[in-house]
């Protein structure tokens, strides 16, 4: 086996490499975490950081879009506490019981901790510590993959959400997890959080990130019980760089819904690799990325059908201004076993300028014989006849501009649950369409 | 001078030439109708009246009520009272009618410096006007045109034309694709809005639709240009001898 072909290691290689061998030692967990964080450390040390010549990560290249590392952010300070105030103003109208991470560390004094029967709410760095049977029987075993990217959160995990809703159970309000930014410097994250909904439970949990001038690894674990219904919304504005992973396994019969709204964000990378582990799940799994600007927004999902009658249906929307680059990379796996897979993928891309650029790629790889699966990507421009149409009837240029994009990711905004939360994003992007130059 | 005055008018789409110096004047009020074979440059003119981009106007003039049109945007004309109602409709997905409708009205009461219609002002018109036209309130929730049948996405046409009040009317076969009974209620629409202040250029290929919409004028295009004019009688006379005698070609 070849260990190493690379000579030379990036700046922020080195940095990392340089950061695991300082903090390893005060890192939270023990024994089975603390190997496992050495075996993901050992991962990247032998890979480096993902670039354009490794096929998931063609179109992010990560070792070029990683110039340095920031540093490690603080555990933050009461200022840092100030500043993260008022993080997660998008649902600020919407009723949800807060939890909030400042710099990536939880921070009880701006969370909403009241109890509640069937839900436990807590950090990962201290379910780590204490060594959480939760946590041990979870945490690195939702689903394997080899990705560098969770490989590194793994190694450096400092905290994050741990989340379990018992069975049956239904929190009254949607648990909104709030990662900001506090510190006024440049620091670097890595969260790693852990949601368990319970065989029946019935929740909806929203991860809000809002960071400045900050790097983010995030990646969440989530498993969804028989019957269960979750609908898991990822919220996105990141100014910087942000790779979020979503590891997900879906048991028997449940409803899982989840969906990515990303907007001003500058480098952004949201991979899901979710697998239906039981017979007769329904899915959806959708987003709406908003891009301008330099703006650099990657979907990547691995899809993976390991239980027949299954329907899972992938619907991605992305809006590209300026110079902005989108990237759709869908991918559904379907076992051999998986029988009556019903599964349909479409990725769309508006583009407003010429100089925006979408890459779209979808895949299907299907070893079953009986099965219903299709996938559809379309790239373009607001269609003339459209504006055309809305212009005739004395709608200005701009406004039926705006009307159509709106039209364009209302359609799949629309098909989020809660009725707070679709209208906070569609009131999102139409702020962000007002901002249009 | 009439209200509508299409002067000289050469149009080109993609270097090639559709209208080849149409001269036609249609009066305030008048109900005009414009028959012609196909590829006589009918739809042309409704587009090029509308402002579509595509068409590039080498000669002539358009005014409207005096002023030149050409170098106005489709919503600007819309505000000036020009309305095309579409041979095609377009399909509007993710946009409910009722949106559109209200973003088109208020849009053009805008331009003219007029208020916007409250919400109770707007749902009255739209309910003492779409109740004619057979439109419920669940076709007027549903996406613009999404889904609607043909007959559907005509009337939804005179639904947008009765809301906007314009003052050219231009109907781009609205007849066609319809049967005998959808043809009746868009008529009657059409009927309803005949107004001393509101001109109406009907182009259709049949005399079918004139028996419901009788006009005050009817003329005949070919290869781009009026090439006869006269009473509705010359709409019957067409239908007996047909367009041969104006293609140039023996039937």
């Amino acid at each position: 086996m070849k260990a190493d072909v690379r000579a030379i290691k990036t700046p922020a290689e080195q940095a990392l490499s340089a950061a695991f061998a300082t903090v390893r030692g005060t890192l939270p967990g023990k024994g089975a975490v603390a190997a496992m964080r050495d075996g993901a450390f050992r991962r990247f040390d032998t890979l480096g950081l993902p670039h354009r010549r490794v096929e998931e990560w063609k179109y992010t290249d990560l070792r070029a879009l990683m110039r340095d590392l920031y540093p490690l952010a603080p555990a933050p300070d009461a200022a840092a506490r100030a500043r993260a105030k008022n993080a997660g103003k998008l649902l600020a109208g919407v009723e949800c019981r807060r939890v909030v991470f400042v710099d990536g560390t939880f921070t009880p004094e701006l969370s909403d901790l009241a109890p509640e029967p069937g839900v436990t709410i807590g950090s990962m760095s201290e379910a780590l510590g204490k060594g959480d049977p939760l946590v041990t029987a979870h945490v690195g075993h939702t689903f394997a993959t080899d990705d560098v990217a969770v490989a590194l959160n793994t190694a450096l995990m400092g905290d994050g959400a741990v989340i379990h809703i018992s069975a049956g159970a239904e929190p009254k309000l949607p648990i909104n997890l709030i990662f900001a930014t506090g510190s006024d410097k440049p620091t670097s994250a890595f969260v790693r959080s852990l949601v368990v909904v319970e065989k029946g439970a019935k929740a909806t949990i929203i991860e809000t990130y809002e960071s400045g001038d900050a790097q983010v690894n995030a990646a969440t674990e989530l498993v969804v019980g028989e019957e269960a219904q979750v609908d898991y919304i990822k919220i996105t504005q990141a100014r910087a760089l942000h790779v979020a992973s979503l590891l997900g396994s879906i048991g028997p019969r449940a409803h899982f819904n989840t969906f990515a709204f990303t907007a001003g964000s500058s480098v952004a990378r949201n991979q899901k690799f979710i697998r239906f582990a039981g017979e007769g799940t329904k899915a959806g799994i959708r987003g709406v990325s908003l891009l301008r600007g330099k703006d650099h927004v990657d979907t990547t999902l691995l899809i993976e059908h390991a239980a027949g009658h299954c329907e899972s249906r992938e619907q991605f929307r992305t809006v590209l201004d300026d110079e902005s680059h989108g990237v759709f990379q869908g991918k559904i796996v379907v076992k051999q076993h998986a029988q009556k897979t019903d599964a349909k993928m479409m990725t769309r891309a508006l583009l407003l300028s010429n100089e925006a650029e979408a890459d779209n790629k979808p895949e299907l790889e299907i070893f079953a014989d009986d099965v219903v699966c299709g996938h559809g990507a379309t790239a373009g421009a607001l269609d003339p006849g459209l504006k055309f149409y809305l212009m005739s009837r004395g709608i200005r240029e701009k406004e039926a501009e705006a009307l159509l994009i709106q039209a364009f990711v209302g359609e799949t905004i629309e098909e989020i649950a809660h009725e707070g939360i679709r209208e906070a994003l569609m009131i999102a992007s139409l702020k962000w369409l007002g901002t249009r130059g | 001078m009439a209200f509508l005055e299409v002067k000289n008018l050469h149009v080109e789409v993609e270097d090639k030439k559709i209208l080849n110096g149409l001269t036609l004047s249609v009066e305030k009020g008048q109900v005009a109708a414009i028959m012609g074979p196909n590829g006589s440059g009918k739809s042309t003119l409704a587009y090029v009246l509308a402002g579509k981009d595509s068409y590039k106007v080498t000669e002539g003039d358009v005014l409207l009520d005096g002023d030149s049109i050409l170098e106005m945007a489709p919503d600007e004309r819309a505000a000036k009272g020009v309305f095309l109602a579409f041979q095609y409709p377009v399909e509007v997905p993710g946009v409910a009618t009722m949106t559109f409708l209200r973003t088109a009205l208020n849009a053009q009461r805008k331009t003219r410096g007029e208020a916007e219609l409250s919400t109770p002002e707007f749902m009255k018109l739209v309910r003492d006007t779409s109740g004619h036209l057979g439109i419920n309130q669940e076709m007027l929730r549903r996406a613009v045109n999404v889904g609607f049948s043909g007959g559907e996405k005509k009337r939804n046409e005179i639904l947008q034309m009765a809301i906007l009040r314009p003052r050219l009317a231009v109907l781009d076969e609205t007849d066609s694709g319809l049967d005998i009974d959808a043809l009746k209620t868009v008529a009657e629409g059409v009927n309803r809005l005949r107004s001393p202040e509101r001109s109406m250029v009907l182009i259709t290929h049949y005399q079918r639709l004139l028996n419901f919409i009788v006009p005050d004028v009817v003329h005949v295009m070919a290869k781009g240009k009026i090439v006869k004019s006269g009473g509705k009688e010359l709409a019957l006379e067409l239908e007996a001898k047909g367009y041969a005698q104006f293609s140039g070609e023996a039937a």
